[in-house]
């Protein structure tokens, strides 16, 4: 499953890079992409465990851009 | 500005005028430290609270702990005054650096603002407005003039001219009228139109190419991957040599320790690659938005790159380089009404084409006997007198005889009345207007060489080549011996060189996907064609394509003056840093100054034609 999801203040490219990575290397998550750009990210992963890797995505971005908040659909 | 931006406006004007005061109170020793400390706490308290709490988050290298770490180190020196002013002039750069990406932002969130809002629907006979995604397919939407098409569709009533430069950046409006479609994204110009919604919001023309641009940043450059790697080493490695620094020279040779901390500060300043990891973003997501204006879909930044680099530029011929439609091109003597007459009834590409050039209207009662003989021609009696129009085989079989004519650029038919021979037309498929001009610009772009290739004859083929100014061409290709030729060229390539396969989309998926940049031309409502190829002209304009390769040039230069100048100007002031020559200012400036200026001359991209 692979979804998009925007993002509110995501202030620094710097800690956009260091969000993708971190992501990344979350169990499950086959590809993630930080756009400070476009001020989104998209996270493709495991169908069966999708929600539990976004509340896993949401914990990661808040320890390396705490300011930075995931909007959830 | 946002609220944001402006509370941190109001606090660096505060703690500018208090800084102001301390430098000027005549005090001496110990009393001024908390002087500067009110200026240095209002303009820096959340750098100082965000270092603390990254630490917790076990993210240690980031740039608030950085600052902190140096400013509260130059207060540690007894330079207060400089610990204040670094982390102010600090604050500047990055609220300016703030202002100056959102405002890109935004810019190029205007050049995309082809989402229509809203669609009429009628309702209960009440007009009503709704979102264009509770639109299913077959409703009937109405769209009034300076309104802009929710979803494809059909028109079922009214007519009305169309708007399509948002979409293709061409500025001549698009007639329609029942029965044609509109593609969404396209603004009504003047009259009432009704169309029946042939797909869903999702999968219109619009919101395939809003998600083809906004994902375009998935697929990344080399110049970005190169600039995420390098800030993953270089901040580390500044911050271990700054710690080296600082406490090698005055522990083993006995230096000063008040003149290598700073020093070392200094290092930690300029440790953090903000300019390059903002501005190369910046700069493709410019030049692929700057691209879309003007008609061009870039499937990704990695593209971009490849198109600055296009070697070999090889083309398809019917649809591309050519209209795809047949003209008479020359006529041998006084046979085109005859032709054209005997000829009148037929179908055929060629047969419409006689009858086109003619210009007349069609007289049936003119004609009797017609018999379309196959793989031949026509024969037929036109005004009580029998006329042959075909091919060299369907004279020679009623043992006419025909001069001996040279070999022509095209399809020739033979016209006979009455038993001899009189003349022959050549129906041929021309070169759009403005193909071989926009050869020629690319040919000025730096391409080497340009390459067609077709499954029509040699003869037609060589015209065209002739006409157009083309390098090289292969004709009487199907559609496996271009991919065949495509390889070849491939291994014929310069080193850094890219080649660029332009074709309709419609026949060419394998070779579009084959090279190394596949652009598909005259795709608007051509999903398919969207979907194969890497780079999308909207319309069928071929001059579109240096336009292109002169974006992903333009893109590439600035990105390569950033990562030049951005990386220059830090490891010149980490140089003069150990040596002492540089102040914590030059610090500063290397840190915050260049991103923004990075920016600003990333932003340039925003602008380009």
């Amino acid at each position: 499953m692979k979804k998009t999801y925007k993002l509110i203040d995501l202030d620094c490219a710097n800690c956009a890079a260091k969000m993708e990575n971190a992501i990344r290397n979350i169990d499950g998550v086959t590809s993630a992409t930080v756009s400070f750009m476009s001020q989104k990210m998209t996270v493709e992963g495991d169908d069966a465990r999708f929600d539990a890797i976004m509340q896993e995505v949401v914990k990661v971005c808040r320890k390396v851009e705490p300011d930075c908040e995931i909007v959830l659909k | 500005m946002t609220k944001k931006q402006k509370k941190m406006l109001y606090r660096i004007l505060v703690s500018f005028v208090l800084f102001l005061i301390a430098v000027l109170l005549p005090l001496e020793g110990l009393l001024r430290l908390p002087v500067f400390l009110i200026p240095y706490a209002i303009v820096g308290w959340d750098v100082l609270w965000k270092a603390v709490r990254n630490i917790l988050n076990g993210q240690v290298f980031d740039e608030n702990f950085l600052m902190a770490v140096a400013t509260l180190g130059a207060f540690g020196c007894g330079e207060y005054p400089e610990g204040v002013a670094v982390l102010l002039f600090y604050q500047v750069g990055e609220l300016f650096q703030s202002v100056a990406v959102s405002r890109s932002r935004q810019s190029i969130a205007d050049l995309m603002d082809i989402r229509p809002d809203y669609a009429n629907i009628e309702r209960d006979g009440q007009l009503v407005q709704v979102d264009p995604e509770e639109i299913s397919v077959g409703d009937i939407i109405v769209i009034k003039a300076g309104e802009r098409v929710p979803l494809d569709g059909v028109v079922t009533e009214g007519a009305s001219a169309l708007d399509t430069a948002a979409l293709t950046g061409e500025s001549l409006p698009r007639d329609v009228a029942p029965g044609d479609t509109v593609i969404s994204g396209c603004v009504n110009l003047s009259g009432l139109l009704h169309v029946q919604a042939a797909k869903p919001f999702g999968e219109s023309t619009v919101a395939r190419i809003l998600d083809l641009v906004e994902n375009s940043s998935e697929k990344k450059a080399q110049a970005e991957h190169f600039i995420t790697k390098f800030a993953r080493y270089y901040t580390p490695i500044v911050v271990f040599a700054a710690l080296a620094l600082a406490v090698l020279p005055s522990l083993l040779t006995g230096g000063q320790w008040g003149v290598w901390v700073p020093r070392a500060l200094n290092f930690l300043v300029v440790s953090c690659p903000c300019a390059l990891v903002i501005s190369i973003p910046l700069s493709f997501f410019g030049g692929i938005g700057g691209a879309s204006k003007q008609g061009i879909l870039v499937k990704g930044s990695n593209y971009l790159e490849a198109l600055a680099r296009a070697g070999i530029v090889v083309f398809d011929k019917t649809g591309t380089l050519t209209e795809g439609k047949f003209a008479v091109v020359k006529t041998e003597g006084d046979v085109l009404e005859q032709a054209a007459l005997a000829e009148q009834f037929s179908t055929h590409p060629i047969s419409r084409s006689i009858l086109t050039a003619w210009g007349g209207q069609p007289a049936p009662e003119r004609v009797r006997d017609v018999d379309e003989i196959a793989g031949h021609g026509v024969r037929a009696v036109v005004d009580g007198r029998t006329v042959l129009a075909g091919n060299r085989k369907l004279l020679e079989r009623e043992e006419i005889a025909i001069p001996a004519v040279q070999e022509q650029a095209g399809t020739t038919v033979y016209v006979a009345v009455e038993g001899e021979y009189r003349g022959y037309l050549v129906i041929a498929d021309q070169p759009k207007p403005n193909s071989a001009q926009a050869l020629r610009e690319l040919k000025a772009c730096g391409v080497r060489q340009t390459v067609m290739l077709t499954g029509d004859s040699q003869g037609a083929a060589q015209h065209v080549a002739q006409a157009l100014g083309l390098d090289q061409f292969h004709a009487q290709l199907l559609p496996a011996d271009k991919v065949q030729r495509v390889e070849e060229l491939l291994e014929a390539k310069q080193p850094g060189e890219q080649l660029i396969f332009v074709g309709d989309g419609i026949n060419d998926a394998p070779v579009l996907s084959r090279a190394d940049v596949g652009v598909a031309m005259g795709a608007l409502g051509s999903d398919a064609a969207i979907e194969a190829a890497d780079l999308v002209l909207m319309d069928d304009d071929l001059s579109k394509l240096p336009v292109a390769v002169r974006i992903a040039k333009k893109t590439l230069a600035i990105v390569k003056q950033n990562i030049v100048f951005a990386i220059g100007v830090k490891v010149l002031v980490l140089v003069l840093s150990a040596m002492g020559r540089a102040n914590m200012w030059a610090a500063v400036f290397a840190d915050v100054g260049v991103s923004v200026l990075a920016i600003l001359n990333a932003s340039r991209m925003l602008r380009t034609k």
